[in-house]
């Protein structure tokens, strides 16, 4: 019955996300919620996985959350899921691709996809910095508001942001290493608090 | 079948070789499809993509099925799809049942959060150039915003977003229509 939902599930992100693999995350946060198949950290780090290993992020994504879920079955089942209202709606296209490419009612929905597409990322990120940065659980059980905080982690987001954004040197650095050095940080620093 | 196998392998080999998805995969599939097999021309390779792109699902999936139709009909989709996602299938499967083995140690949970911090970063990055595209004018303006605020308060499944937002795409652009 899992590899029934799960596969389901997998279709809807593939079918309704628009603008490649980032746009995959808002869907399963929104199914982490739903069926408590894995939580916000665990999405967290499996993002981390995602980014620094070879393969189209989404399709890895897929493959993780497939296989925490439910083992290899899940992982191959989420995977199938994805890709199968992709490979759909492309031999569609491929048929009238001339067509599909300048039809004014596609471009306009296109026109408000994207930025609701971007939207969304937004709002997954912002799930992400509460688990990354934040420590609300520690501050329930203390009550003080410094213990909201996880400075370390703030602080090495905030170095890690201008390295990849402003820094001329740095600013095209790929991924990896930035997920590399954070990892090191974070084991020479303790920013896990343990 | 030679065919089907070497669209296979190829695009398994462009899997295994892209690192962080979609753009980073475009001079991997100019070199393998345009250069060395010929199997589409630069200007149709750089249609499928554009295609790929604003199509639902993963770029890289949309632009295998798309050469592979090309080269062998449908038959052909499935496998150059197949070919791209099975390096992930494997190498993630392995990566996943490693860490679920060392996720108790201290090390790893430490590790495991600082990398946490650097998503954060890698996501605004994603998002900064998403709107650099998207945003156009106040319209898409208020979209994106809108969309974002409400996504963050409300527990409303993101496929609603989605569809209202196409629906708003193209009711704006016949408005604009009408209006010139």
């Amino acid at each position: 019955m899992i590899f029934v939902l799960l596969f389901w599930e997998y279709f809807k992100v593939g079918l309704f996300s628009v603008g490649g693999g980032m746009a995959t995350i808002p869907f399963l946060y929104d199914l982490a919620d739903k069926t408590h198949w894995f939580t916000h950290a665990q999405l967290a780090d499996m993002l981390a996985v995602s980014e620094s290993t070879p393969g189209p992020i989404g399709v890895n994504m897929a493959t993780y959350v497939g296989f925490t879920t439910a083992g290899i079955p899940g992982a191959i089942i989420a995977t199938v899921g994805l890709v199968t209202p992709s490979v759909i709606v492309i031999l569609l296209i491929a048929q009238a691709l001339q067509q599909f490419r300048h039809n004014r009612y596609v471009e306009a929905a296109f026109y408000g996809l994207r930025p609701a597409s971007a939207g969304l990322i937004v709002a997954a990120g912002y799930t992400v910095l509460l688990v990354a940065l934040f420590r609300q659980e520690l501050y329930a059980a203390t009550g003080v508001l410094s213990d909201f905080f996880n400075w370390k982690a703030i602080a090495l987001a905030a170095v890690i942001l201008v390295l990849s954004g402003f820094v001329k040197k740095t600013r095209n650095w790929h991924p990896i290493v930035y997920i590399g050095i954070s990892a090191v940080v974070g084991v020479v620093f303790h920013v896990g608090g343990v | 079948m030679k065919g089907l196998w070497e669209l296979f392998i190829t695009f398994a080999k462009i899997g295994v070789l892209t690192f962080g998805g979609g753009a980073a995969m475009l001079p991997m599939l100019q070199r393998e499809i345009v250069d060395r097999h010929q199997w589409a021309k630069e200007d149709e390779l750089m249609d499928y993509y554009a295609i790929g792109q604003c199509t639902p699902g993963v770029i890289a999936v949309n632009t295998a099925t798309f050469v592979g139709q090309k080269c062998r009909g449908i038959l052909g989709g499935i496998v150059a799809t197949a070919g791209i996602v099975f390096p992930s299938l494997v190498i993630i499967m392995i990566i996943a049942g490693l860490i679920s083995n060392f996720s108790h140690l201290v090390a790893v949970q430490n590790a495991f959060a600082g990398i946490r911090a650097c998503v954060c970063v890698l996501i605004i990055n994603a998002v900064v150039k998403l709107v650099k595209k998207a945003v156009v004018d106040w319209k898409t303006l208020v979209i994106f915003l809108a969309v974002a605020v409400a996504s963050i308060v409300t527990s409303l499944s993101p496929v609603w977003f989605v569809l209202a937002s196409a629906v708003c795409g193209i009711v704006i652009k016949e408005l604009e229509a009408k209006d010139s």
